[in-house]
Formats: C-alpha cells, sequence, structure tokens
C-alpha cells in the first residue's frame, strides 16, 4: 500500500479540502492504484536529464516577452466585489480570525 | 436556404452578402435548433440572446451600408464554459462557481466578438475541464449526437456535441490532455489543438497552466483555419502568449499541397488494439499515401511513459491553481464557524468528485518528501517525451496516429475507474506535453457508425502545414465517398 489513511487526510488538510469517511477511503483506494501506476517513471533513469516546466523556445522566435511596465487603469473594484458571497464594499468579509 | 446543419463559415458569408437571410433571422434560426436538440443532448448551459441578437444588428447595419464584412461577420459560435464571458454565467462546469458573471471577456471571445461571430452561449463540459468523458460535469452529461447513449468525449464534450449537431457553426474547447480532439473524434467533427502559446489564454479560467490550450471545432478544416486565423497571436494580457509571427492558414489551404514524410510511430499501434480504430487509421495513412506523402516509421520510446508524467503534471498544476476556490471573492461559500472551516466546508462540498481526487493527488506529489520522487521525476519525463518528437520530426514532416484508442463508449460505463479512464487519453497527453500543435479529422466510422479520429501532430507553430494536409485529406476522403 502506497498511500494511507493518515496520509489521505494530511493532503485534504493541506488542501482545505473538507471529505468525508466514505470520500477518504475511496480516494485512498483509487490513489493508491494511480500512485502505483505512476511508479513505472521509474523505469527510466533521468539522472543526467533537465527537468522541462514550459515547452516555449524562446531561440525558436518563440519567446515570451514582457510588456512595457506603464500603467493602464483598471478600475473594477465594484464589479468584482459584486461577486463575492459576502461583500462589505470596500472589502470581502470573511469569519472572524482573531481568535483562531 | 441550406439546412442548418450544412452552415459554414463560408456559406453563412455568402448567404448574408447575397442578402438570402440577415444575421438576426441566422441567429433565430440556431436559437430555434437550440430550444430542439439542447433538453436530449445537455450541449449548453447558458445562453445569451441579448448580447447575440445584438451583435447580429451590428452584422446586419454593415451588411446594409455595404461595409466590407469582417471574416466571421454573423457566424454563430459557442463557447466552453472555461471562458470568461462579460456578465454571461460562467461556472467551469462547476458547483462552486455558480452564478458567477465574469466582469470581463476572455481575449480568445473578444477576437471572435471583434470580427463578426455572433456568441450564443457556453457549453457544457467537464468540471474545471477535468474529464474524458464529460461525465465530471455538475449540470449533468452531454448526449453525443450520434449516438445519444453515449459519452461526446471531454472536456469539451458541449461543444463538439453543439458542433456535430448543428447548434453552433464553430465552437470553443480547450485542450489540456486531449480535451478538443477526443471529444471531436468522438462526435466526428475536426478539432484542433494549437501549438502551446499560440492562442491567448487571458480569460481562460486555469486547470493546468504548462498545458491548458484554447482550441477550436468546425465543421470542416477550412472553417478551423479560419477561426485559428482570427484567435492566434500574440497578447499582452497573458505572458504566456508566444511572439511567433501570427499563422495564414486559410491562405496555405488553397497552395498546392506537395507530399510530406508521414511518421508513424510503431508505439501507437499496439498488437491488441481495437480493430475498427487500426482499419480506419490505416485507411487514412493509405489516402495520405494517394496524396503523395510518404510512409516512415518513427519511434515515439517514452510514449508508454506518458500518463504517468501528464497525470503528475496536470494534477499538481491544478491543485495549486484551484487554490483560488476559497468562498471569498466568488462563487459559493458554505458558512464555517471559522476561516479555515469555511475554506474546507466550500472546497469540499463545492468541487465534485473528480476535481477533488485530482487535488488531492495534486497536492500529495507536490508535499514535501514527494516533490522530487514525483513532481520533478514527471518534468524530466517530459523533457525525454519532447525529445522524442524533435528527433521523430527530423524524419517526418507529420506524425500519424490514432486520436483515441476507442470510439465513444456508452455513458456510465466506464465512471467508476478513474485511472482506466486516464489511459484512453494515451495518444492525445504526448502532444501536450511537447507543446506541438495537432488535430483530429474524421477517418471512418465503426460497423456501428461511431465516429473514428485520425491524429496528426507537427512542429510547434507550423499550423499552416498541419491544416493544409488536413485540408487536403478531407477533400481526398468527401471525393473517395461520393465516387
Amino acid at each position: 500500500m502506497k498511500i494511507s489513511r493518515d496520509d489521505v487526510l494530511k493532503v485534504a488538510a493541506l488542501a482545505y479540502l473538507e471529505l468525508t469517511d466514505a470520500e477518504v477511503e475511496t480516494y485512498r483506494r483509487q490513489l493508491d492504484s494511480i500512485l502505483t501506476y505512476v511508479d513505472k517513471l521509474n523505469e527510466l533513469d533521468t539522472s543526467q536529464i533537465e527537468p522541462m516546466a514550459q515547452t516555449l523556445d524562446a531561440a525558436a522566435g518563440q519567446g515570451t516577452p514582457l510588456r512595457d511596465d506603464v500603467v493602464i487603469p483598471c478600475d473594477i473594484k465594484d464589479q468584482a466585489l459584486a461577486a463575492a458571497p459576502d461583500p462589505a464594499p470596500p472589502y470581502f468579509r470573511v469569519p472572524k480570525v482573531i481568535d483562531r | 436556404m441550406a439546412a442548418a446543419t450544412n452552415w459554414t463559415i463560408p456559406s453563412v458569408t455568402q448567404a448574408l452578402t447575397a442578402k438570402k437571410i440577415s444575421a438576426r433571422e441566422l441567429t433565430r434560426e440556431f436559437y430555434d435548433r437550440i430550444e430542439r436538440r439542447n433538453p436530449e443532448l445537455n450541449a449548453f448551459l447558458a445562453l445569451c440572446p441579448e448580447r447575440a441578437y445584438a451583435q447580429a444588428d451590428r452584422v446586419d447595419a454593415m451588411i446594409a451600408s455595404g461595409a466590407a464584412l469582417p471574416p466571421l461577420a454573423g457566424v454563430p459560435v459557442a463557447i466552453k464554459d472555461v471562458l470568461a464571458m462579460r456578465g454571461v454565467p460562467t461556472t467551469c462546469g462547476s458547483r462552486i462557481l455558480e452564478g458567477y458573471r465574469p466582469p470581463y471577456d476572455a481575449t480568445a471571445v473578444e477576437r471572435l466578438e471583434t470580427t463578426g461571430a455572433i456568441l450564443l452561449g457556453k457549453t457544457n463540459c467537464d468540471e474545471f475541464a477535468m474529464g474524458s468523458s464529460n461525465e465530471n460535469s455538475a449540470y449533468g452529461p452531454v448526449h453525443n449526437p450520434v449516438a445519444l447513449d453515449r459519452v461526446p468525449g471531454g472536456s469539451s464534450g458541449g461543444s463538439a456535441a453543439a458542433v456535430a449537431a448543428g447548434l453552433a457553426v464553430a465552437a470553443l474547447g480547450t485542450d489540456t490532455g486531449g480535451s478538443v480532439r477526443q471529444p471531436g473524434s468522438f462526435c466526428g467533427i475536426p478539432a484542433l489543438l494549437p501549438s502551446y502559446g499560440r492562442i491567448s489564454r487571458y480569460g481562460l479560467i486555469a486547470f493546468a497552466s504548462s498545458l491548458d490550450r484554447v482550441a477550436p471545432f468546425a465543421r470542416n478544416v477550412r472553417d478551423i483555419a479560419a477561426m485559428l486565423d482570427v484567435l492566434a497571436g500574440r497578447d499582452a494580457r497573458d505572458s504566456t502568449s508566444a511572439a511567433a509571427p501570427p499563422p495564414q492558414s486559410l491562405a496555405a489551404l488553397d497552395r498546392p499541397f506537395r507530399g510530406l514524410r508521414i511518421g508513424i510511430p510503431a508505439e501507437c499501434f499496439p498488437a491488441g488494439m481495437n480493430a475498427a480504430v487500426r482499419e480506419k487509421v490505416e485507411a487514412g495513412i493509405s489516402q495520405l499515401e494517394r496524396l503523395g506523402c510518404t510512409r516512415v516509421p518513427v519511434r515515439l520510446p517514452h510514449s508508454d511513459h506518458a500518463i504517468a508524467a501528464y497525470y503528475i503534471i496536470a494534477t499538481a498544476e491544478a491543485s495549486s491553481n484551484l487554490a483560488r476556490y476559497d468562498g471569498v471573492r466568488y462563487g459559493l461559500r458554505v458558512p464555517g464557524a471559522t476561516l479555515v472551516e469555511m475554506y474546507q466546508k466550500t472546497r469540499g462540498r463545492g468541487f465534485g468528485a473528480e476535481v477533488k481526487r485530482r487535488i488531492v493527488l495534486g497536492t500529495y506529489v507536490l508535499s514535501s518528501g514527494y516533490y522530487d520522487a514525483y513532481y520533478l521525476k514527471a518534468q524530466k519525463v517530459r523533457t525525454l517525451i519532447a525529445r522524442d518528437f524533435a528527433e521523430a520530426f527530423a524524419q517526418a514532416d507529420l506524425i500519424v496516429t490514432p486520436t483515441s484508442p476507442v470510439p465513444a463508449f456508452k455513458l456510465g460505463e466506464r465512471a467508476d475507474d478513474p485511472l482506466s479512464m486516464y489511459l484512453a487519453d494515451i495518444y492525445t497527453v504526448t502532444g501536450s506535453l511537447a507543446g506541438i500543435t495537432g488535430i483530429s479529422v474524421p477517418c471512418g466510422e465503426t460497423t456501428d457508425g461511431l465516429p473514428i479520429g485520425m491524429q496528426i501532430y507537427a512542429p510547434a507553430f507550423t499550423e499552416d502545414r498541419l491544416l493544409q494536409a488536413a485540408h487536403a485529406f478531407e477533400q481526398a476522403r468527401a471525393a473517395s465517398r461520393t465516387n
């Protein structure tokens, strides 16, 4: 077994995910089979291989130049707040955190 | 007037300029069709008729004034629900964004509208684009218009079904590991994977940032080229949009097609593969040979490791991107006594099973003690996969594989086994990891009439040549079917 119930609970806590007991067991079982499968990567010797984080090749003219650092008006405060479940303009309101 | 299912971009342009129909009438015709077919297909999640008719009226005014029409004038288009549209519900197929209306348009959406397209509404998809069957939508699965008891593929199943059923002339999907190519193959329409960085992702709600691409569907390759020409190009609002020269794909289609070297990787045609898929893709390769192409054997030796690398990288990036759904700024909030409890309950109840599974997996492979063993290892294997393609493209101009190992399967058939669902992405995730371009084109049907797709890959930023080949193939196949 590659992953325990405690591992799932620990990861769920890191990700701020509430899981039911049934979900914890289902995910433990499914992740166990997925992690067993991905172990096949260890068949490959990658000790001399650089990791690839993204694919664009600046040398091939595919670069991503930075835009000029200029201020552009972006006054959408009211619209942004309007999408919030509990807005208190000009703030987003959340449960009290001081006493935690 | 042409039957609605047969509308293409040139036929819309022609009918509008000849004043056989107005843009408003055409828009009405498409909404009528959606009203009739959508209850059984569930392809659309939201419609935006006010915006569509306002755009139709602008197009009609241009026609009345005799002004030159932009390339997509009056063309009805559907938008996958992971792309932001100002004021239109945008849910990503998730409960956690129920009721969310973005205050801005995605660049791809804006470009379509600026060039005259009529945006009909938002299409259903797997939640946050995570899935290969469209069964992971919080708003119910999409049904395949070719066979209603079957999945349309995913994650862009709603967009594929809408175009295949004639409810839109073209559509935007997104492709992270196969999410337009596989539904395109299941529904019998072409679907393009543009090069990574080709189309701006500003306003695309992120799943896996090193893989996500905005990607078009249409009824034929010519219309795909017309869509790409409009959508492609550098966008200052997306730092990952590339500075490569823009494609001129429509113009490329009409140049004489010369035989190219087509690479056939033996790894993609294993013993025991689905017989109908093998037969039809082989027939497609023969068709390309009759067009003057030369078949050359190539190797993609690390294909067998692509699924493992892909699902580590994609879930790791997803777990990070989806941290933003916290019940504070938009969407669902489930109350809790403390801030953390509110986060946990909101995310626990707002996300569906597949999304939570991927967040747990992605958080695990990034967590302390596992990062090197999983995430870094997967990124190194990604280098090997990209090298495989670079070496294969030294010998071949294009690479041909099946799009999917199987045709559309039945709804519910695979829903309980995530790993077997992941393994079905074998042909598509390789190109996603390598950043190259590719297309799925219909190449035949099973004896039951289920569509089969052939995938053609080409080096990054060579869409013009890819689409030229796909167009020549499509024309030749249509000619051989009518003879």
